[in-house]
């Protein structure tokens, strides 16, 4: 159960993609959907979403960031080892039709997820322009496969050490004011990324999605752990999400939500830091 | 009385028993034992006769040996050396002449009589005066951890019953033809017979007895609030307190694990039947024995990593052990279920998929979705759901952080609001998770409290504070999110609501701040959509759960069960144990008349 059967390293020591063998899952995931999986025995439950699925195969594609202790605990695994705990696919998957010209916007690990999403938007015979952004060139992921599936894809980098020096918005900016087409905005990364997006996409009048990454535990709705405020009222991301119009989710109050356990985060990723040192 | 009642009249209770004549106390107490001791004659030579003082007429014994089944030919006061035989009555049993003795119960002289034939049980006490004993046998009270120690791990609380207790308490049973306890039982127990197995010493037969009804004996055993059920059926509740039914079934659950002796029953042949049951709480459970004892073959569907529903993620350790927990469940897989972790029905598989590969399907996923206030301030930081924070610290093991992974919202000063069960466990968690101060807001009185009057007292021993008649209307953060306060109003009891207790309204002008820095909301839980969202043609009520037949449990969907919280809303484990053996019964009889599909 759960096997990797495939291990890269996407960025040197922050970012990895796993094929894990699951097909059960990878036969019913739609793009959008989450899993959620737990490593050890004491381990915290992680949603993850996941960037890709080979149905004949019976895998699906996780990237994660090493962020804290739990995920570098799965950057430890190996291929032929088993991840412990996965259950899936939660939350609701992305509306998939034809829309006309999409703009997909991915930051960070963020771009792992969209690339799912932009797949099936693409297999609905949508228009898409896609913008990738990183910090630099080194944590830049999935050029390759975004630029395969989008008939327009653009490069930004904080620091300039790729394609167009400056942020998401700046390229996304261009974009809006050269086309007036664009029937949907999709955008997946960091809040403030996502924040900034909508705040300009909503000058254009464009409706934009976004897909919200709240701390989460049981992923099934049980626990309300995951609430999020869209439109002044109180949503249960995994079950209502996680996918939300991004002009009305209160990004302010997730990013202070989120940063609800981060003492207990770093004390947790010191103690692990600690124990390992010790073997 | 015929001889099979008389088998089972074994007193419990320490009696002094006095000669007729002189009025001398038969009672001996030496360095190890306390015995009744009488002179009996056989064949001319003077025997010694000891008895138990708890006259437990199958111990009788002598100084010489002697045969089942001799008749003495006399009893003799060792004191005034009269003889203690009398011409009426004669043994109701085997005819016998019997010796004549005084009992003192309880302030009253009550005559008592031992059959002079060895091995015969008969004592000649009318019913009443039977009954007169037993009344007055103290209900036995659990050994505790003290509160001063509790509070700082996460033990159990009562320690169970010692087995001296458990045969005193056993003791009080009277048997009765008409057992109320029964019909107070969901899932009707066959208790006067457990309870008589415990007073044979036979434990583990009564261990068995029990499992023919209840599958998770050890767990109910200690969070049934057996208040409302079986002992508000004892008859000695009406004068005395009733029978500790909920304490013996722990005992005979404990003891039967520690020996070992899990007996697997055999199941009938197998059926090559497919069932389903989505959800591995305790209705889940219980249907899916039922079903695995009858031959079908059940797979279980758990959304989590870990089996056993609400007992697992909801009830913390102090009231309910895991390793019970595990036990249990290890006894219904060795049964045959097949148990599948991580699999959540709805997105999974649909219900419609089940059926495909299920010829039926008992849903018993629960109420697992957290109710709010609906108040200001609800999305700050530390107010969290009593599901999340139960969840944190029992299915998680937050209590453990950082060896564990999950943490925990920390605090000194915890509020809890809410007046239930699951807000006394998260008060008792919050203390035992290093608050300094916890505190339960309810908007009514301690009267009107729903949970359980044992786990409040035990809440209150701990020291918890209550904060009655008070509603919360706002929360109160500082700039960083996080919560500060809580502004409460005052309330006031009107007039009694539908539910016949009296409605809470708020005393104009009585807000204030009540400082705090976690909140816990534990205000119950509304049905989770989660299944529906893919089995849109599932008939619900109003507040969203399933509309089943209640003689049945099925749906509106053929073939489709479901009982527990889904269907009546949050209440108690036996309750969805009842259900779960309704539809157990309902699919086997539905099944039985239908050919297998192939």
């Amino acid at each position: 159960m759960n096997e990797i059967v495939r291990k890269e390293e996407m960025a040197k020591g922050s970012i990895y993609r796993f094929d894990v063998n699951a097909p059960e899952i990878a036969r019913k995931i739609l793009p959008g959907q989450f899993v959620i999986l737990r490593v050890v025995d004491g381990g915290e439950r992680i949603p993850l979403t996941v960037a890709d699925k080979d149905p004949s195969r019976g895998t699906i594609s996780i990237i994660f960031q090493v962020v804290g202790k739990t995920t570098a605990l799965l950057r430890s695994l190996e291929v032929g080892d088993n991840i412990k705990d996965l259950a899936g696919p939660l939350g609701k998957e992305s509306e998939i039709k034809k829309f006309g010209t999409v703009v997909v916007i991915g930051g960070g690990t963020g771009t792992a997820i969209l690339h799912h999403i932009t797949k099936a938007l693409k297999g609905a015979g949508n228009e898409l322009i896609g913008i990738v952004g990183a910090r630099s060139k080194d944590i830049l992921i999935m050029e390759k496969e975004m630029r395969a599936l989008c008939d327009r894809l653009i490069i930004t980098t904080d620091d300039g050490s790729h394609g167009m020096r400056g942020f998401v918005t700046d390229a996304l900016k261009q974009v809006l004011d050269e086309r007036k087409d664009i029937a949907l905005v999709h955008a997946i990364g960091p809040i403030v990324m996502m924040k900034n997006v909508c705040r300009m996409t909503k000058e254009y009048g464009i409706r934009t999605m976004v897909s919200l990454n709240p701390i989460m535990i049981d992923g099934t709705g049980m626990c309300g752990g995951c609430r999020v405020k869209v439109d002044g009222k109180m949503k249960f991301c995994c079950c209502d999400g996680p996918e939300f119009d991004g002009h009305q989710v209160d990004f302010e109050n997730l990013e202070l939500r989120n940063s609800m356990y981060m003492k207990e985060e770093r004390e947790s990723l010191l103690q692990s830091i600690t124990l390992e040192r010790r073997k | 009385m015929n001889a099979q009642d008389v088998k089972y009249l074994k007193f419990a209770t320490y009696l002094n028993a006095y000669c007729p004549h002189c009025r001398k106390s038969f009672n001996v107490k030496t360095m190890d034992e306390d015995v009744l001791d009488f002179r009996g004659m056989y064949k001319g030579q003077e025997v010694m006769i000891k008895l138990s003082p708890y006259l437990d007429v199958f111990d009788k014994w002598s100084s010489i040996p002697l045969e089942d089944g001799i008749v003495l030919d006399d009893f003799i006061c060792s004191y005034c050396k009269k003889s203690i035989v009398v011409g009426e009555p004669r043994c109701g049993i085997c005819g016998s002449p019997v010796a004549e003795m005084i009992i003192s119960a309880y302030a009253k002289l009550i005559p008592f009589f031992i059959c002079l034939k060895k091995g015969c049980e008969w004592h000649g006490l009318t019913k009443a005066d039977e009954h007169y004993i037993k009344l007055k046998i103290p209900r036995q009270d659990m050994p505790e951890q003290d509160h001063r120690i509790r509070i700082k791990n996460f033990q159990e609380v009562p320690h169970g019953l010692t087995s001296e207790q458990a045969q005193l308490e056993a003791g009080r049973c009277l048997q009765c033809r008409k057992p109320g306890c029964v019909d107070g039982c969901p899932v009707n127990v066959d208790i006067p017979n457990f309870i008589r197995l415990i007073r044979e010493g036979r434990t583990v037969e009564a261990a068995i007895k029990i499992k023919e009804r209840n599958i998770l004996p050890s767990v109910c055993g200690r969070v049934c609030p057996q208040e409302d059920q079986c002992e508000k059926g004892c008859v000695l509740g009406k004068r005395d307190k009733p029978v500790a039914i909920g304490n013996l079934e722990r005992y005979v659950a404990d003891f039967e694990r520690a020996m070992g002796s899990v007996d697997i029953p055999q199941v009938t042949e197998c059926m090559d039947r497919k069932v389903a049951v989505v959800g591995s709480g305790p209705g889940g459970l219980t249907c899916a024995a039922d079903l695995t004892r009858l031959g079908y073959e059940v797979t279980i569907f758990e959304a989590f990593h870990q089996s056993g529903g609400v007992l697992g993620y909801g009830i913390p350790q102090f009231r309910l052990p895991k390793e019970i927990m595990a036990k249990e469940i290890e006894y219904l897989k060795e049964l045959g279920c097949q148990i599948k972790l991580n699999a959540v029905i709805g997105r999974l598989y649909t219900v419609e998929e089940l059926l495909k590969d299920y010829e039926a399907v008992y849903l018993g996923v629960g109420a697992g979705l957290p109710k709010f206030l609906d108040i200001p301030g609800e999305d700050l930081n530390n107010v969290v759901s009593a599901n999340e924070y139960l969840t944190r610290i029992n299915l998680m093991r937050a209590y453990r952080f950082p060896d564990t992974d999950t943490p925990l919202p920390q605090g000194d000063r915890v509020a809890v609001i809410g007046g239930g069960n699951v807000a006394m466990d998260s008060a008792r968690c919050a203390l035992r998770t290093g608050a300094k101060k916890v505190t339960v807001i309810y908007r009514r009185t301690r009267g009107e409290l729903p949970a359980r009057k044992d786990e409040v007292v035990h809440a209150e021993d701990e020291g918890i504070e209550f904060m009655y008649l008070t509603n919360p209307v706002k929360f109160i953060g500082d700039k960083r999110n996080w919560v500060r306060g809580i502004e409460c109003e005052k309330m006031q009891l009107g007039e009694p609501d539908a539910s016949g207790r009296r409605k809470p309204v708020p005393a104009p002008g009585s807000n204030f701040v009540f400082d705090c820095d976690v909140v816990i909301v534990a205000v119950g839980t509304d049905a989770n959509p989660l299944i529906f969202d893919t089995t849109p043609d599932l008939k619900r009520d109003k507040k969203g759960y399933i509309i089943v037949d209640p003689k049945t449990m099925e749906t509106s969907k053929e073939f489709v069960y479901a009982g527990g919280d889904i269907v009546t809303g949050s209440a108690t484990v036996i309750q969805a144990m009842g259900s779960g053996r309704l539809a157990a019964k309902a699919i086997h009889e539905k099944l039985s008349g239908k050919k297998k599909r192939t």
